[in-house]
């Protein structure tokens, strides 16, 4: 087991809009990506959950030519939008935080 | 030279200010250009308007739209796309100057005034706008080449210490967007499932395969609005006191119960929000927070958004002090429960606001909602 923090090159995200956010994870080669794609860690229903979302609103997108897996969800934070009160986290920059330690095998 | 969106937010302060930079820089340049500029700004009663015959729709996760958020808009623009830029190109002024635009819009007007495929036309200016965030290594700031011709086109980092490979540049998909192989924009969608991605060179990338598919009109363009909430005050504060640390949710709503039974009878609870972040603990991911690890020390910010600056500040007032003396079970700090680094303690923000709008409105008439002004500056 791994966590996705340490397996990807790159995660990171950030606002799709300022009503959307976007999760990229980058992984360095194809066998690492087709162990995140086809992780049942990484699917549909634990990621709604961590961000405590309807998983009707979470899309999980394989880019396979580069070895990429994107995650676009609804923004969690701000009353109305990026910015509005209540925000934590105007760019959504920080938002990979709660699919960090998820375990693949 | 095309500038958009002129001063990031494109309405009507953004363009004049911009403008004047224009005039003062060709003054002391000695140089007569011709300006075209294009304003983005829409009065509400246009989108009221619009928004009574049903011609307004949300965007995938904004919130529904009601008249009143419409009129009480501080300021409402719309990202034009390339029509009005096209229009301005022909003028054959030296500087085009636009407000609000889609940010693909200002890099694909030339190729397609040319005539040049819109899907190749399209995808290009849309990795075009953000520079060598498509290079390696990547970066915003820098500069990138894009040559387009009948079959494909050809990107480039112009900094020899970069260079594009197929997969920096299809990567650059993913940036910022909902969906990797999709590009919408007003005029259409690209289709990037066929897209080609080859490297020609060092640092060149040759792309093909980019597929458009024309938008049937009516054509609908995005509109951003934003609205005022308030205003904010905000102080920031340490704690190190192990205790502290364990009891700030009681802290918190002990803070939060002296105010409130201050403020009662001067001030109504819908005149101000108060807002605690934990930094160090939770303050980033709020609710979603995996880790439960306790910190040694923890950064408070207490934030106001009142109805008014005075209510913010005033209210803020109230609230640090009561955290500071919040008592709480095994407080041992009962000199105060924060460390506070600055003198005076609080600071004032700005107006806070809200989007309003980010719909998208169906248009017919391009010319007059996006209106071109031409003037001649310098001399």
């Amino acid at each position: 087991m791994t966590s996705l923090y340490d397996l990807a090159v790159v995660l990171r995200s950030k606002n799709a809009g300022p009503f959307l956010m976007t999760i990229d994870v980058m992984l360095p080669d194809r066998a690492s990506f087709l162990r995140v794609a086809t992780s049942p860690a990484f699917s549909v229903e634990t990621i709604s959950s961590a961000y405590g979302v309807d998983a009707r609103e979470v899309r999980v997108i394989p880019v396979e030519e580069i070895n990429t897996v994107k995650v676009t969800l609804p923004r969690m934070v701000g009353e109305r939008g990026s910015g509005s009160p209540g925000d934590t986290d105007v760019y959504g920059a920080q938002h990979h935080g709660p699919l960090i330690d998820i375990e693949v095998e | 030279m095309i500038i958009g969106s002129a001063g990031f937010g494109g309405g009507r302060p953004h363009v004049n200010t911009a403008l004047e930079m224009l005039k003062r820089i060709a003054e002391e340049e000695h140089l007569t250009l011709t300006c075209a500029v294009i304003q983005a700004e829409i009065e509400s009663a246009t989108v009221l308007d619009a928004f009574r015959q049903g011609l307004i729709t949300p965007m995938p996760g904004a919130p529904a739209l009601d008249e009143e958020r419409i009129v009480s808009s501080s300021r409402i623009v719309g990202q034009m796309g390339t029509e009005p830029l096209v229009r301005a190109l022909r003028t054959g002024a030296d500087v085009i100057l636009a407000g609000r635009a889609c940010d693909a819009a200002l890099y694909a007007a030339v190729p397609l005034m040319h005539g040049f495929d819109p899907g190749l036309a399209f995808h290009m200016a849309k990795v075009m706008e953000c520079g060598a965030q498509c290079a390696i290594p990547l970066a915003p700031s820098d500069c990138l080449l894009g040559s387009i011709d009948s079959e494909g086109f050809t990107l480039r980092p112009l900094n020899p210490d970069r260079i594009c490979t197929p997969e920096s540049v299809a990567a650059h998909a993913l940036y910022e967007q909902p969906d990797p192989f999709r590009i919408v924009e007003p005029e259409g969608e690209v289709d990037l499932t066929e897209t080609r991605y080859s490297q020609i060179d060092r640092a060149s990338v040759r792309v093909s395969g980019s597929r458009f598919v024309p938008q049937p009109p009516p054509f609908r363009i995005k509109l951003e609005g934003a609205r005022i909430r308030g205003y904010r005050a905000i102080t920031v504060a340490g704690a190190r006191d192990p205790a502290v640390i364990a009891n700030l949710d009681a802290i918190e709503s002990r803070a939060r119960e002296t105010a409130r039974a201050h403020l009662a009878g001067h001030l109504d609870e819908s005149q101000y929000q108060i807002r605690f972040l934990f930094y160090g603990r939770d303050a980033v991911l709020g609710h979603l927070e995996p880790s439960k690890t306790s910190p040694h020390e923890v950064g408070v910010v207490i934030d106001v958004v009142g109805e008014t600056l005075d209510i913010a500040q005033d209210v803020l007032a109230l609230v640090r002090a009561s955290t500071l003396h919040a008592p709480f079970e095994g407080r041992k700090t009962t000199a105060g429960n924060l460390a506070m680094p600055f003198s005076p303690s609080d600071f004032v923000g700005d107006a806070v606001y809200e989007f309003s709008l980010y719909h998208l409105m169906e248009v017919h008439d391009m010319t007059s909602l996006f209106p071109l002004e031409t003037i001649v500056i310098g001399g």
